[in-house]
């Protein structure tokens, strides 16, 4: 059992948070995560040309890369992280060009040595494994990769294939942050994906309220959160702990219980 | 022409790839999207009433063949190969950008998509853009850099006139690559009636090759034009580059013919010594950007730096990945000639032949004022003169001091 699976393996969904590393108090950030009740941590990687995200985490990216984050800095705040919390799975998620650039053996080692248990990143599709693919799983860290409403039934056991960890359905076709898919869109294609994988399936995009957490936690075994969490790394700087725990705690209550209250 | 095993001109495989470079890295939503174009390339590559009706096009509309003129003063004052140059300057709207848009309009019209957009940096791309879609009558909608909104408010109002929809884009350092991702978000978010026409040899597969393709009429005829006005094929053939569809147009069909060198060149800005330059090949490192693997101009983390060039066209922290390959594989030279060299080719030019070139192919006529007279009199240098230079004279003016 790895982190991710043992956490997915739970009875109740999960509540996946994202922000950005480097953009603002990082380290602070992410207990307060913790604390609020996220269960999975998705660190992103900046990046100066975040081509499939909206304003909210292209803003995170520059305030990041303009305090000087580097590759060295992503890496010790999951190294730290995985220190202080042993047993909850940290997923890096970004593009490829920094991935990639010392190579991608240096990376994934760089990666497993921090403790990384996952990495999603945005524009290596299935038909690119190649570049990174096969460095991680040497490495025995998750390439989780990412479905679309655009990923018809031909393509999709070719995504499912090497993929790893979770499956992260983007529920809209368009750029983080922006509006959410309708609820019966969303059933209807985790339905589809759990025919074809054993592998959780968590949903995000346009995810930001407890309310629209719920009602996707009643059919998907997780539900990411991210543009909603960054816009308070970028408003409230050292502020950002508390409203950051404030908003998962709701997030992570809404996920959580959304099956009992199905049931009741 | 059946090509030999061997051949330069069998790139790129079936993924896409020119040796390591090129490739498809783009995200998940975009990827059925650029599956389903090159499908869609293929079968309009297969079927003669589309090369008809590109052909068409290009002669009654754009106004192809373009000369092929022999420059009989610049010759004399370089005093070496004569020189010659492709005229694609006298295209209309001005520049080669234009057979490539012609061509991925026809090909948007036959998927049945019913919006264009396009990125643009100087604006020509733009242009041309805004110019095949009043032709056709489709809404187009041109992301261009605040910058360069700012810089170029010529042609942001040509684009207007034409009915384009300009958005000027902020985001990261409000340039090109910044121009390039809204592009991409824009395409991501409306993939079901949407076709992005990209302006350079650059992008996902199939982009590099269907642009190259497209800019391919170029060499053909050049190549053609050559072979009937002097009996014999270039020595060198020489052209500027930034993501490089003018050079790979003018170079691809004459990659198997040995004997012919060719040079492309890039934007040095300031000098290839500091960072103030756009020379992607000779300065930069291989990387993944906008859908391809390819030189680019990055720190040691790989993110991406802002190129400079007095050239708003060449200003792209990126290039081709054709040209990579073709600079590992040693078949192509590359050099790079910087603002104030190209400032002089430019005055060069116009001093001597009467044409007033773009500032992009004066990088390219900086780089034959200094080959040409080190090659013998009997030989020829063939350039493509891509772009004419109405849009820079403004630049040209406050570089040297003088006031409209």
């Amino acid at each position: 059992m790895t982190r991710l699976s043992t956490t997915f393996a739970a009875s109740r969904p999960a509540l996946v948070c994202f922000i950005t590393a480097g953009d603002g108090y990082t380290a602070a950030n992410l207990d307060a995560l913790v604390e609020g009740g996220a269960d999975v941590i998705e660190l992103g990687m900046p990046f100066t040309d975040p081509m499939a995200d909206g304003p909210a985490i292209q803003s995170a990216n520059l305030r990041s890369l303009g305090a000087g984050t580097t590759t060295a800095d992503v890496l010790r705040y999951a190294t730290d992280f995985r220190a202080r919390h042993p047993n909850v799975p940290l997923v890096l998620m970004g593009y490829a060009n920094p991935m990639v650039r010392r190579g991608p053996e240096w990376f994934a080692n760089a990666a497993a040595a921090a403790g990384v248990d996952g990495v999603i990143c945005v524009d290596i599709p299935p038909e690119e494994d190649d570049a990174l693919g096969p460095a991680l799983r040497a490495k025995g860290i998750a390439p989780i990769r990412l479905a679309t409403p655009t990923t018809d039934a031909a393509r999709l056991p070719q995504v499912l294939s090497g993929s790893a960890g979770f499956i992260y359905y983007v529920s809209v076709a368009g750029i983080t942050g922006k509006q959410q898919a309708v609820q019966a869109s969303i059933e209807e294609a985790v339905a589809r994906l759990k025919q074809s994988t054993d592998l959780p399936i968590a949903v995000g995009f346009g995810v930001r309220t407890p309310e629209q957490a719920a009602a996707i936690a009643k059919v998907a075994d997780g539900v990411v959160v991210g543009s909603a969490l960054v816009e308070i790394c970028g408003e409230h700087g050292v502020d950002a702990p508390a409203k950051l725990r404030e908003l998962t705690s709701a997030l992570a209550s809404a996920v959580h219980t959304a099956r009992q209250e199905q049931a009741a | 022409m059946n090509t030999p095993l061997n051949s330069f001109r069998n790139q790129p495989d079936d993924r896409g790839h020119f040796g390591q470079f090129g490739g498809r890295y783009v995200a998940e939503t975009l990827m059925p999207l650029v599956l389903d174009l090159e499908r869609e390339y293929r079968a309009a590559q297969a079927d003669p009433a589309f090369a008809a009706e590109f052909d068409d096009l290009l002669e009654h509309y754009v106004g192809r063949p373009s000369p092929l003129y022999f420059a009989p003063r610049l010759t004399e004052e370089l005093g070496g190969a004569q020189v010659w140059f492709k005229r694609d300057e006298l295209n209309h709207t001005g520049a080669h950008k234009i057979n490539n848009c012609i061509g991925q309009i026809l090909l948007a019209m036959r998927m049945g998509k019913t919006r264009i957009i396009a990125e643009t940096g100087a604006g020509q791309h733009g242009v041309a853009t805004a110019t095949v879609c009043a032709r056709f009558g489709l809404p187009c909608v041109i992301y261009m850099g605040a910058e360069d909104v700012a810089r170029q408010s010529p042609n942001v109002f040509r684009m207007k006139l034409l009915g384009a929809e300009v958005i000027p884009v902020t985001s990261g350092g409000a340039t090109l690559k910044d121009a390039m991702n809204e592009g991409l978000r824009d395409w991501v978010a409306n993939v079901h009636d949407t076709f992005y026409i990209i302006g350079t040899a650059a992008g996902p597969h199939p982009y590099p090759e269907m642009v190259r393709n497209f800019q391919s009429v170029i060499g053909k005829e050049a190549r053609a034009q050559m072979l009937s006005r002097t009996g014999r094929l270039p020595d060198l053939l020489v052209a500027c580059i930034g993501g490089g569809s003018n050079a790979l147009g003018l170079f691809h069909p004459f990659l198997d013919d040995a004997d012919v060198k060719m040079l492309g060149v890039e934007a040095a800005g300031h000098g290839l010594d500091g960072d103030e330059h756009a020379a992607s090949l000779l300065g930069g490192s291989p990387g993944v950007l906008h859908g391809n693997r390819t030189y680019l101009l990055q720190d040691e983390d790989g993110q991406i730096t802002e190129g400079h060039s007095i050239s708003a066209g060449l200003d792209y922290p990126g290039i081709g990945p054709e040209h990579a390959w073709l600079k590992e594989s040693g078949r192509v030279d590359y050099t790079a000639v910087t603002d104030d060299e190209a400032l002089e080719g430019f005055q060069l030019l116009c001093r001597t032949e009467g044409i007033i070139p773009a500032l992009e192919p004066a990088h390219a006529i900086a780089a034959v004022a200094k080959v040409a007279p080190t090659m013998p009199k009997d030989s020829i240098v063939l350039m493509n003169l891509c772009g004419r230079g109405d849009k820079d004279i403004f630049t040209v003016a406050e570089k040297l001091g003088v006031e409209l």
